[in-house]
This record gives structure tokens, C-alpha cells and sequence, in this order.
């Protein structure tokens, strides 16, 4: 039975439901040394002086490093541009440790190194830094007026970037329109908050080299940035991926700390460990927090849209680790599944004191789907049509697949949708919702006092970004196979879909396969896990790769038992003749005789080794779409929202592991949910943040949580051999947008418009009051 | 240092170990006992990734000193498998159920989720959400874990015929 489209248990399981899992902190090494970071307590200031003395002196401390201490083992004290071509610093890359200038709470000054993590943290507590306070910009429109202070004094502006993204003519769209409509949003995505934080862990080598483990999604990235700038001949350094506990986005980038702690083993000839706390995550693991957005939308009498124009300012905080690509998402697809003939939004990327901004699972499409779900149903309460209707006037109709948006990608390649049926998945999650049912139902709970809420949301996602993945597989004498990948894990269980991909090119069961993902010893090439990309494009790799190992069999064994290829075939771990033929050879063998042997003859015309190396390529992005509606139940005393009823439609393509597809969608509705109601990084006016525990920072918990009803359509993308689109995010982007769409739908009696995310229950509750107040007067007023 | 002798028994294994006061018990198990798959997510008392067992009630490792644990029964998600690894029903309908993603939370569910069929061996499952509300998964969304909890109970019951 093939292994590709069943739900086969994963590969990964049986080592973490026993406690056998690696994660950094698991690996322990004979003389490792701990590190705790100094954080700046100040948003802004000049650093002064930093006097280690008094924490040199403290029991089981090593040493205390600040910038100019590790100066000379670095290239530069600042880092390259991260995942970038051309991996340059610039003006806004952050610094390895920072000495003269701190600009948010969070960023580190120095480093302790000590005997334990307990020592270092103590000493740590006992550096003592002397600020001198500077102008802090917490808001990020503040930053880009006129007149406000720079976030950094290095700064001419805090606008880092300023960009039109545009199509046809809005001007005329806008002239000729029936209606128009406006808006501003603010959109708040907080953290991506992996259970398990970040860490390092560099082990010195006895070459000088280093090896480095490090809980990232981007290893080959961190390998070459490591070997930039610690000046380290890549052939004496390996970065090692291993378990990773979650990733969401924030393990994309490469951190200040991922090169302190290598430099300080470097420095001290020692291995050096440092396991992030939550507090420091909270301080310094990216978030992607803000987006304000002016909207307007036109559309004529039908409210079909003709133009939609505006301005985008995004929180970008205090440095840009990575090339702004999130905001450039953001605006270049909000208008998502949607035929938009005419286009243009302003997109300002402004600096501010707080924690540096990047991706956060979605990366700037959940705020795209946010903001075009929301004027959509701005546009249906204007003009009186129903909300689903105005949305099936506006979807791309199947018959203009592949359809393309007159924009670009990253890749400078035409953003070209390639496959889907929007509103046949828009008619099936609404029939499944019993949507047309739900007046009904609403309106007798009202009549009890009960505020029942539909929301719909309708979202797409650019899935399987390239250029390209490695995939391995080999076939070792001792029958072993294996996939080795740049492609990164970090929990969503791409080992057992890899290993199913090769499986049944191999006729070999998927558990007898092992996967090596992310470790650069065992993958040249790599660019890692990001953007819903790595079953796409490792998968189709591996799928190229495992039929070229098969095809390499058959030729050898063809050979080796003097039979034509035709009347071979692969199957349980062996090639044989065909039809009961009893003549067979096993991979194992075929390994064995093509590994070689001194001085022996080898089979002519086959190159040594059983096994095959695949980058395919691809600058085309399969795009995933769904539908999402979302029931709630409002409670107008105190502003709880109660999700009662969740249904997700989503066509990702061909599914390879149709369970493990459900857990990523389901996990992503859930993180969606909790961007709508419940997460929210607090900053004062000061730029302190204040929320740094689990106690403030709310994260979803399984009582909040409604059961997820799930419906997949697979509609096959043509741009890749599998026919797969990525799910790593589809579940994320459309929720937040269903579900106050849901809110607003319930306080309907209350005639309220809500632009933001998240709502909370004080949020709400101060809505609703100044509402019925406001009710209340016009009741009162005489006629 | 300000260091102590303490002995516990860990997973039926009585262990002698020194401790300094204020190591905390997920540190002692983790570091000292090499015991790491007990998780820590936030050190703070709120995520639940340490749980562990002490003399039979979830606790949070992360919350207690090793020397609090002088003579107590520990049991973390190494003591979880039968003698011969044997799978718990737990563990086996996690994998079914597909249960754990990155597998970072899975510990401390498994062990609150084991205090509780213990305790409620027919849940409902409003009862299993309330019962992992003090454990926080960032990947699953939950709704696989409480499907495993489900199947769970029912294999432990029938077990128990
Ligand atoms: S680590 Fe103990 S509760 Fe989070
Ligand atoms: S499986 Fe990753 S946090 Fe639960």
C-alpha cells in the first residue's frame, strides 16, 4: 500500500512520548560552561559604563564579556542582513552584543559565562549599567511624523523603508464608484511563543572549529553567518538543527545570541550553553505586533469592488534582522481571493523602541486577510447586501485559473494563482456552517437574551517559496535508506512525510526510512523552514531523488542478475524479476556492490553509491486557499466571547499526511483564535513591555476552545510533482478575520463596527456600554 | 553553593543526589539525573511542560526544590512505560490520535492527564479540557489531545474489566 495520502503514524512519536526527544537543553557535554545574557532595562539610552567587576568576582563565573571583549574573534560587532543574497550588515541589522547604545528593553549588553546557569544569571544581576535615558518611540505612527526623535541616534529617520505597492488605475476606480467606504484597522499579532524557547549550545573542536546546535529554523542561514563572521573555515564548522519545540516564525531569524555564544567558546576555549528563558523571549524573540492601515474601498451599486487604496504603517521596532519582506506580504496580498481590478497602498516600515519585528506564523497575511475580510463586511453593512454575497461577487472564479495578480513576489516572478475553486470552497463551508440557518437560530437566542455571532472569513496563502530545497536519499550497504534535507523540523512532522515521499518510490515502509533534516553535515544546501515551504519544495526533491535511487536500483540489479531492466521491479526492500520470478537482490546488496571494493571490477556504466541529490527549483508559489466561519456567543455584561462553533475549508493540495494536515490546520485556528481574543504585547508609553509571563501574555488554553470541524477539497497544484501546497499557516491567516467578523455579528443590536485585533472583554465591555448609552439617549431625546 | 544530600526514589529507582537548596526539582531531574524529558516552558509556574508526579499529584517541577522532594515517589514521562516499554494507553493513543507536534508540552500532559484518568477513569470532555487547562500546547490546538485522552480512558477501563 502506498505511504503518500494516508494518515501513517509519524516517524517522529515513538522517541518524544517516551522522554527520548534531543532538544538543545537535553545535550549534555563533558565541561560545558553556562551563559545568561545582561538585557538592556532601558528602551532607550546611551550606555554610559558597564562595570563587570563586581559580577567577575562572583562564585563560579568565568567571565563577563561585553562588546569590545568579543570584538576580536567578529568580523563585525554587527550582524549581516539575515537570509539575505548578498548578507551584508546596514543600518538597522542588530547588533552581537551592543555597547554604546541600547534601543528596547531586551537587547544584549553582555554576557556572563559561568560553571552552572544559576551562577551566570546571578552575576549577570550583578553587572551593573550606567544609562543615560534618550527619547523612546513606542508608537509606531509617532515615529513617522515630523519632528519625533530617532529610535537610535544613528538614525536619520525612523521611516526605514517607504514603499507604493500598486495596480491599474485606483483614481479612475475610485472616480467612477457607486460607494466608498473607509476604515482605519489595527492589527496586533503578538508572539510566536514556541514552548520551547531558544538556545545554543557550541561545542569546541579539537581543529579550532566549532560545531553548533542551535533550536532554529534556519541552520544552513546560521552556518553561513557563523562562518562569516567568526572568520571560521566552513570546513571545521557543522550547525546542527536538533528537536526543536515549535518554531512559528520567530526561529527564522539569526539572533545577537546565536553568535555570542559561539564567540565566547571561541574566545574562552570552552563549550558555552545558553537556554533562553520565557521572560528573555518575551524581551527579545521577535514578535510581529503592529499594523495600522487607512482603507478605503470602492465598489458600485452591487457592491462589486472596482479600487481599494490606503496606507499600511508597520511596527517594525527597533532593528530589522531580515530584508522587510512582511509588510511588502501584507500589502501585496490583501486582496487575497478577490478580483481587485485597481490597487494602491502605501506601505511605511517605521522604527520604534520596542523588540524587533518579524514573522510570526503567517507573516503578514493574517493581517492582509484581516483587513480585506473586514472592509468586505463594511461594504455588505453599507450597502445592505448580505456578507457571503458580496464576497461571491468578488471571488476569482475558477474559470480564471490560474489567475494573476498584477504584482510581483519576492522573486521578482508574477504572484500567479495557480489552482483552486474559491467560491465552490466559500458554498461548501457555509452549507457545512449551516449558515443559512443561523438567523434563525440567532434571533431565538436573542429573544432569550443570548447574543449569538456568524463570522465568515475567505483567505489564500503563497505556499512552498524556493528557489529550491535539498533532498538526499541513500541507500547504505546495510540496507538502510535515508533522506538527509536542508529543510528544517521543528515539529510539524515533516520527517514522516519525507520519509512516506521516499517510501514508496523505494517500495519500502515509511518507518523504515530515517530522516536528517537541518544538519549541515549531512545537507551541503539549505534554506530552512519558512513561509508553508519545506513539504513542497524537500518534498519534491526527495520525490525526484527516491525515483532516481529506484531507477539506479533497477539498472544495477539489472546488471548484477542479467536481466532486462523491463522485467524488473522494486518492492519490500528488494528488486526481482517480475511475475514470481524467484530471482531477486536486495537494496542492501545493490549498496553493498556499489559501494565498491579494492581492486574489484565494478558494474560498468553506473556511477558508485545507491543514491541521488536533488535541488528542485521552483520561483512559483502553489497557493493554498480557505474558507473559515466561525459562531460565537457574546456576553454584553462582562464582553466574554465564547467560540462555539468553528468550521475550516481548506484546499492544500494533494495531501501527503492528511492527519498531520489536520494538526497543523487545527493548531493554526487556534493561534488565530488567540490573536483575535486573547494575545496582546503590552508596551507603556516608555517602551516597557508588560506582559513578560504566561500570567499576562494569555495563550490559548483547551477550555477556550471550541471542536475544529475540518473540510479539505485537494485540488492538486500543477507547479510541483506532488501536487502539494503548504498548511503550515493556511489555518492562522483567515481566523482572527472570522472571528471578529463572528463579534461583530452578535453586538449587531449595538450597531458596532470593530477594526482591531485582539478584543478583549474590557475592550468589549466598554463598547457595548457606550453603545447602549448612547441607545439609551436616543431613546430618551423627545421626538 | 549551600548543598544538601537528598534521596528520592525516581520512577521506582531510589536515588541519593546532592542538591544545592535552591535547585529546583525539573533542574535536579534534568541535569543531575539526566531525566530530560521533563520540559521546561516557562519557569514560571504557568505552561505546565514540567509536570511531573510526586508521591502521586501532578506537581510543577519547575516550582518545587529538589530538597522538597526528600523521600518522596517521583514519577516523570521516563517511568511512563511498562518495565519491558510496554506504551502506557496514554502514550499509544497520543501517536493514534496524534497527539504531540513538536512534542515540547507532551511530558507534562501525559502526566497530568495521568493523575486524571486515575482519578476520573469516564471523563467527559469538557472534563479533559478543564483537567489540561494548566498545560499549554502551541501546536495542536488541543483538540488531538483530548481525542487521545478519550481513547485512553476508554482502553484503561476496559483494562480494568
Ligand atoms: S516550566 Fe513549569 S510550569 Fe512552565
Ligand atoms: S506539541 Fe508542541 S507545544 Fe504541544
Amino acid at each position: 500500500m502506498r505511504a503518500v495520502g494516508r494518515s501513517v503514524p509519524r516517524i517522529e512519536d515513538p522517541a518524544l512520548l517516551v522522554g527520548k526527544g534531543r532538544y538543545v537543553d537535553d545535550i549534555a557535554l563533558p565541561g560545558t560552561l553556562h551563559a545568561a545574557f545582561v538585557r538592556s532595562a532601558s528602551a532607550h539610552a546611551r550606555i554610559a559604563a558597564i562595570d563587570t567587576a563586581a559580577a567577575a568576582g562572583m562564585p563560579g563565573v568565568h567571565a563577563v564579556l561585553t562588546a569590545a571583549d568579543l570584538r576580536p574573534v567578529l568580523r563585525s560587532l554587527r550582524l549581516p542582513l539575515g537570509a539575505s543574497p548578498t548578507s551584508s550588515e546596514n543600518s538597522s541589522t542588530p547588533f552581537v552584543l551592543n555597547g554604546h547604545e541600547a534601543a528596547y528593553v531586551g537587547e544584549p549588553i553582555a554576557l556572563v559565562v559561568a560553571d552552572t546557569r544559576y551562577e551566570a544569571e546571578d552575576a549577570a544581576g550583578a553587572v551593573f549599567v550606567d544609562y543615560e535615558p534618550l527619547p523612546v518611540v513606542a508608537d509606531a505612527r509617532r515615529a513617522v511624523e515630523a519632528g519625533t526623535p530617532a529610535v537610535r541616534t544613528e538614525l536619520a529617520s525612523n521611516l526605514l523603508n517607504r514603499m507604493m505597492v500598486a495596480f491599474g488605475d485606483v483614481d479612475e476606480a475610485f472616480a467612477k464608484a457607486t460607494h466608498v467606504v473607509a476604515d482605519e484597522l489595527w492589527q496586533h499579532r503578538g508572539c510566536g511563543h514556541p514552548l520551547e524557547g531558544r538556545g545554543v549550545l557550541a561545542e569546541t573542536r579539537p581543529d579550532g572549529g566549532l560545531c553548533v546546535w542551535s533550536s532554529t529554523q534556519m541552520p544552513h542561514d546560521l552556518f553561513h553567518t557563523l562562518a562569516g563572521m567568526l572568520g571560521l573555515d566552513e570546513n571545521c564548522l557543522r550547525v546542527v538543527t536538533p528537536d526543536v519545540g515549535g518554531g512559528f516564525g520567530p526561529k527564522y531569524c539569526i539572533y545577537p545570541e546565536e553568535l555570542a555564544v559561539p564567540a565566547a567558546a571561541l574566545l574562552l576555549g570552552r563549550n558555552v550553553k545558553w537556554i533562553e528563558d520565557r521572560r528573555e523571549n518575551f524581551l527579545s524573540a521577535v514578535q510581529e505586533r503592529d499594523q495600522y492601515w487607512s482603507l478605503e474601498v470602492a465598489t458600485d451599486g452591487d457592491g462589486r469592488i472596482l479600487g481599494m487604496r490606503g496606507r499600511l504603517i508597520h511596527d517594525q521596532g527597533a532593528y530589522a534582522p531580515k530584508a522587510v519582506n512582511l509588510p511588502y506580504n501584507s500589502a501585496s496580498a490583501v486582496t487575497g481571493p478577490y478580483v481587485v481590478p485597481a490597487f494602491a497602498v502605501e506601505v511605511l516600515i517605521a522604527h520604534t523602541n520596542k523588540v524587533p519585528v518579524s514573522s510570526v506564523r503567517g507573516a503578514g497575511y493574517p493581517q492582509a486577510a484581516f483587513a480585506m475580510e473586514r472592509m468586505i463586511d463594511l461594504v455588505a453593512a453599507r450597502l445592505g447586501i448580505d456578507r457571503v454575497a458580496v464576497r461571491a461577487r468578488n471571488l476569482i472564479p475558477p474559470e480564471k485559473m490560474p489567475y494573476t495578480k498584477p504584482l510581483k513576489a519576492r522573486s521578482g516572478a508574477g504572484i500567479v494563482y495557480d489552482s483552486g475553486d474559491y467560491p465552490a470552497c466559500q458554498a461548501e463551508a457555509l452549507a457545512a456552517a449551516g449558515w443559512h440557518d443561523f438567523p434563525r437560530r440567532q434571533a431565538e437566542a436573542l429573544a432569550q437574551g443570548r447574543h449569538l455571532g456568524i463570522g465568515i472569513a475567505n483567505a489564500v496563502k503563497g505556499t512552498g517559496r524556493g528557489p529550491f530545497e535539498s533532498g538526499v536519499v541513500r541507500v547504505a550497504p546495510s540496507g538502510r535508506v535515508s533522506v538527509f534535507t536542508g529543510a528544517t523540523a521543528m515539529g510539524q512532522g515533516l520527517a514522516t512525510a519525507l520519509a512516506q515521499i521516499c517510501a514508496d518510490e523505494l517500495g519500502v515502509r515509511p518507518e523504515e526510512v530515517g530522516v536528517i533534516a537541518g544538519d549541515t553535515a549531512f545537507a551541503q544546501f539549505g534554506l530552512g523552514g519558512f513561509a508553508s515551504r519545506q513539504l513542497v519544495t524537500a518534498g519534491s526533491s526527495v520525490h525526484i531523488a527516491a525515483k532516481a535511487v529506484a531507477a539506479k536500483a533497477i539498472r544495477a540489479a539489472s546488471t548484477m542478475l542479467d536481466l532486462p531492466e523491463a522485467e524488473l521491479e522494486l518492492a519490500g526492500g528488494e528488486v526481482r524479476g517480475r511475475g514470481g520470478s524467484n530471482r531477486g537482490i536486495s537494496l542492501a546488496e545493490i549498496a553493498t556492490r556499489l559501494r565498491g571494493a579494492p581492486g574489484y571490477a565494478f558494474p560498468a556504466e553506473i556511477e558508485p553509491g545507491l543514491e541521488a541529490s536533488i535541488q528542485w527549483k521552483t520561483d512559483a508559489l502553489a497557493y493554498a486557499n480557505a474558507c473559515h466561519v466561525a459562531e460565537v456567543e457574546v456576553d454584553i455584561e462582562t464582553g466574554h466571547v465564547g467560540v462555539s462553533h468553528y468550521i475550516a475549508l481548506h484546499d492544500s493540495g494533494r495531501l501527503i499526511n492528511p492527519m498531520i494536515v489536520d494538526g497543523q490546520i487545527k493548531g493554526g485556528i487556534a493561534h488565530g483564535i488567540g490573536n483575535a481574543l486573547y494575545e496582546l504585547m503590552g508596551y507603556d508609553e516608555e517602551g516597557q513591555p508588560l506582559t513578560t509571563t504566561f500570567a499576562d501574555y494569555l495563550l490559548v488554553t483547551a477550555p477556550e476552545l471550541p471542536r475544529f470541524e475540518t473540510l479539505y477539497r485537494e485540488t492538486p497544484s500543477p507547479i510541483n510533482p506532488l501536487g502539494a501546497k503548504g498548511v503550515g499557516e493556511a489555518g492562522t491567516i483567515p481566523a482572527a478575520a472570522a472571528i471578529i467578523s463572528a463579534v461583530e455579528d452578535a453586538l449587531r443590536p449595538f450597531g458596532v463596527r470593530i477594526s482591531q485585533t485582539p478584543v478583549t472583554p474590557e475592550f468589549l465591555f466598554n463598547l457595548i456600554s457606550k453603545a447602549r448609552a448612547k441607545q439609551r439617549a436616543e431613546r430618551e431625546m423627545p421626538a | 553553593m549551600n548543598a544538601r544530600s537528598i534521596a528520592l526514589t525516581v520512577n521506582g529507582r531510589p536515588v541519593n543526589g546532592t542538591a544545592d537548596v535552591r535547585t529546583t526539582l525539573a533542574d535536579f531531574l534534568r541535569h543531575s539525573l539526566r531525566l530530560t524529558g521533563t520540559h521546561l516552558g516557562c519557569e514560571h509556574g504557568v505552561c505546565g511542560a514540567c509536570t511531573v508526579l510526586v508521591d502521586g499529584a501532578s506537581v510543577r517541577s519547575c516550582l518545587m526544590l529538589a530538597v522538597q522532594a526528600e523521600g518522596a515517589h517521583v514519577r516523570t514521562i521516563e517511568g511512563l512505560a511498562g518495565p519491558d516499554g510496554e506504551l502506557h494507553p496514554l502514550q499509544t493513543a497520543f501517536r493514534d490520535k496524534h497527539g504531540l507536534q513538536c512534542g515540547f508540552c507532551t511530558p507534562g500532559m501525559l502526566m497530568t492527564l495521568v493523575e486524571f484518568l486515575e482519578e476520573n477513569p469516564d471523563p467527559a470532555e469538557a472534563e479533559i479540557r478543564d483537567a489540561i487547562s494548566g498545560n499549554i500546547c502551541r501546536c495542536t490546538g488541543y483538540e488531538s489531545i483530548v481525542a487521545a485522552a478519550l481513547q485512553a480512558a476508554a482502553e484503561i477501563r476496559e483494562r480494568r474489566r
